[in-house]
């Protein structure tokens, strides 16, 4: 299974970033080999559409669950087509994401957030 | 000629002075904060006309199309996305450019009329009045705001602007020839008059300020206006009157004790223009 989390960095130290569509890195974790990619997430400096570029992004890695903070109404349509599941994490570093997720601590994202929440 | 009123922040009272400007000078009122127009509310028109707004958006046809998502790449807004075996398309963020159509070399994408606003045209009493409306949940005003400008008649129109100095302002002052710059005395005021005044700049049309809910005082923005050599066309007092009767949705022109304020503004705005 692939894991996709949005992050501040490139590192599994690195913090979650709460955004999804202008975070900074998406790290993609892989269960099975326990190998950790990281990827510029090109959906950051998107004049519209975020979400939409970070999503598409991470279907081509084919990750088979996210977690970030929130989703906005159209990443969150994309990957509920997708049959993607998305986890909803608040706070703390990547490899404590994927711990947490493990461990089955995160709770799913069952509604999107607000649009435009990322813009900063 | 088209004169914008326009003000950098909102709540300024754009809308009172265009719709008695438009009053004052025997001019058409033309709504172009289609985003939120509300000069209607005050003018209350007879619609006499109601036209579509429609703009083109992208189809797929899923039998020609071999996932080669040139089209995707194509998109600058990133409108397309690939989800397994389908073509996703996003007709909100669709800005109509057809770089998608072109790049599609199996002929898999056409293109198809979507309405996203509509313009209406009235009367109240002796004013002529049109207004550009766009549908809930769009984001995109341009389309709108461009066919509506293109219907303006060749007479003296006052245009109310949408607040800010966003693409909605710019897309309207590319096609007016004066504008009236509305603010109150306050920082914010201020600060977004100063952003306004440098659009207004950009486009090298006579322009002048109203400043409205004046406290009579040598405020900031006389100071500013001052320094800058500015032309203050008028100022509208800081009254409670005058709150209550917009609050009731009548037009100030129509009460003698302000029908001077608007006139006076009208004399001074046809010297600076």
């Amino acid at each position: 299974m692939k894991i996709g989390i949005s992050s501040v960095g490139t590192e599994g130290k690195d913090l979650l970033d709460r955004r999804f569509g202008r975070c900074d890195y998406f790290q993609i974790y892989d269960t099975e080999s326990k190998e950790t990619i990281a990827i510029e997430n090109e959906g950051k400096t998107a004049k519209g559409g975020a979400g939409i570029a970070s999503a598409q992004q991470l279907l081509d890695k084919k990750v088979d669950v996210v977690i970030t903070g929130n989703l906005g109404p159209n990443a969150f349509m994309i990957f509920e087509k997708a049959r993607i599941k998305a986890y909803q994490c608040e706070s703390g570093s990547v490899r404590h994401a994927i711990e947490k997720l493990e461990k089955n601590e995160l709770k799913e994202l069952v509604l999107a957030g607000p649009s435009h929440q990322g813009m900063s | 000629m088209n004169i914008a009123v326009l003000s950098g922040k909102g709540g300024t009272g754009k809308t009172t002075v265009s719709v008695n400007l438009a009053k004052a000078l025997k001019a058409n009122y033309v709504d172009c904060d289609v985003e939120e127009p509300n000069g209607f509310l005050f003018l209350n028109p007879n619609i006499e006309e109601q036209h579509p707004v429609k703009v083109e958006t992208p189809f797929v046809n899923t039998d020609n199309c071999t996932l080669c998502l040139k089209c995707i790449e194509a998109c600058q807004f990133n409108a397309l996305l690939n989800i397994q075996k389908d073509i996703v398309i996003f007709s909100n963020l669709c800005h109509s450019c057809g770089a998608c159509e072109i790049a599609c070399k199996f002929d898999a994408l056409h293109y198809e009329l979507r309405e996203t606003g509509i313009i209406e045209k009235g009367k109240s009493k002796e004013t002529p009045c049109m207004a550009g409306i766009l549908n809930i949940g769009e984001p995109m005003a341009g389309p709108v705001i461009r066919k509506l400008m293109k219907q303006v008649p060749k007479a003296l129109n006052i245009i109310d602007c949408s607040p800010g100095t966003s693409c909605n302002v710019v897309h309207t002052l590319k096609h007016t020839d004066g504008a009236v710059l509305v603010t109150e005395p306050t920082l914010f005021g201020l600060h977004d008059l100063k952003m306004a005044v440098e659009l207004v700049k950009m486009f090298h049309i006579p322009f002048g300020i109203i400043i409205n809910k004046d406290d009579g005082q040598n405020n900031m923005i006389r100071q500013y206006c001052q320094e800058n050599k500015m032309d203050v066309l008028g100022t509208i007092p800081y009254s409670k009157e005058i709150a209550h009767i917009y609050s009731k949705g009548a037009i100030l022109y129509d009460f003698t004790k302000y029908k001077n304020v608007f006139d006076n503004i009208s004399q001074n705005l046809k010297e600076v223009l």
